[in-house]
């Protein structure tokens, strides 16, 4: 698989498997306004999925679906953060603020991408991803001084740090405004038992039918 | 057997505008500003299309609709979904503004040149589609569906619906 390729698969994956995580929350968040905000930021953050998959599918000969669906849970790219199960509101508003930071720096680079598709697509995601930001951010302002929030960031950020590349994540303490060492916890391709019980479940209508057209 | 047509540019043209947005069905897909370019070669119409939000569920619908009235014509449809940056709110065109207002959804500010903070949204300045005061807060930032936030009117006690600028 060509690096571009590989790449391309690791930010879809990410934004797949976040996705999901969020799309937990329907029904169940914090108050009606939570739930709207969270179901559509999840469903955004499936659909740059989906364009993400459609640009290496293209290269790689296969389909969005396949890629997303018919791998095997040891060949997903996703970084570890995002495998983690969901735990509480506080918690989960530490991974978005974390994520949605390091997704930034991520989009900023590749938007300088000599590859103009990759450039394109970066772009047109960066434009929408300033609104999961926004509501990130507003979060993170509210909850800054709850110690279940502050714990949570804690806990999570040598997570975080494995979201972007090496030279990125200095940025990224910055940028948040913490000041930690950049080592990580995990690696892409390793994936946890958390992340295998997600797989089960999000892939089991799709090999209950193999081949099936839905 | 019936021989295939060969529709004009224009005529392609005049037929997407006759499709209506699958979620907000006041404006056409050209109001919208979705259709980038209508190429017709012969019996054969190419169609690019750029969705507004990547993760809007009405992508299929309307590159289906859009494949159907190709074959209406009698001519053979080719819709490429182009995955770039071209589209933005400003592409919405000034007819499909004012549908947009006049059913009661408050058309996309323009976009500024430097990023979107939230406190810009949070302060007024957005104009009600139903009394037209400025006096509204920014409920929240996500609405029904990606492209929208609802906001509340103040003035006359409504809450609405708010195009995002993207």
């Amino acid at each position: 698989m060509s690096e571009r390729a590989q790449r391309l698969l690791e930010i879809a994956d990410d934004e797949l498997i976040l996705g999901w995580r969020d799309s937990e929350w329907t029904g169940i968040a914090p108050s009606l306004e939570e739930d709207v905000a969270f179901s559509s930021i999840a469903q955004n953050e499936i659909g740059h999925a989906r364009a993400l998959y459609e640009l290496a599918a293209h290269h790689l000969g296969t389909t969005a679906d396949e890629l997303a669906f018919d791998r095997s849970p040891e060949e997903y790219r996703c970084a570890p953060l995002v495998q983690l199960r969901r735990v509480d509101w506080a918690h989960t508003i530490a991974r978005h603020w974390l994520y949605e930071t390091a997704d930034e720096l991520r989009l900023a680079r590749l938007k300088q991408s000599d590859d103009p598709e990759v450039a394109g697509l970066a772009a047109k995601m960066d434009r929408e991803e300033v609104y999961h930001r926004l509501h990130a951010q507003m979060w993170a302002d509210h909850l800054r001084d709850e110690p279940r929030f502050r714990s949570a960031v804690e806990e999570l950020w040598p997570y975080a740090v494995g979201v972007v590349d090496e030279d990125l994540r200095q940025a990224l303490a910055q940028r948040l405004n913490l000041a930690r060492d950049t080592s990580s916890i995990g690696e892409r391709g390793d994936p946890s038992d958390e992340f295998r019980a997600l797989w089960d479940e999000m892939t089991m209508v799709r090999r209950s039918v193999p081949g099936a057209t839905w | 057997m019936t021989v295939p047509a060969r529709p004009t540019e224009q005529q392609v043209w005049d037929a997407l505008a006759e499709i209506p947005d699958p979620e907000i069905p006041v404006v056409s897909l050209v109001e919208l500003g979705v259709v980038k370019s209508v190429q017709v070669d012969g019996h054969s119409v190419r169609i690019d299309f750029t969705p507004t939000f990547l993760g809007c569920p009405a992508l299929e619908v309307m590159r289906d609709a859009m494949a159907n009235s190709v074959r209406a014509l009698g001519a053979e449809p080719h819709v490429e979904v182009v995955l770039d940056d071209s589209w933005s709110t400003d592409r919405i065109t000034p007819q499909g503004r004012e549908k947009l207002r006049a059913a009661g959804f408050a058309p996309p500010a323009p976009r500024a040149s430097r990023p979107l903070r939230l406190v810009e949204l949070q302060r007024g300045g957005f104009r009600c589609p139903y009394c037209g005061s400025s006096d509204t807060k920014l409920e929240n930032l996500f609405g029904p569906t990606p492209c929208r936030s609802v906001r509340y009117c103040n003035a006359c006690r409504q809450p609405f619906e708010q195009f995002k600028t993207i």
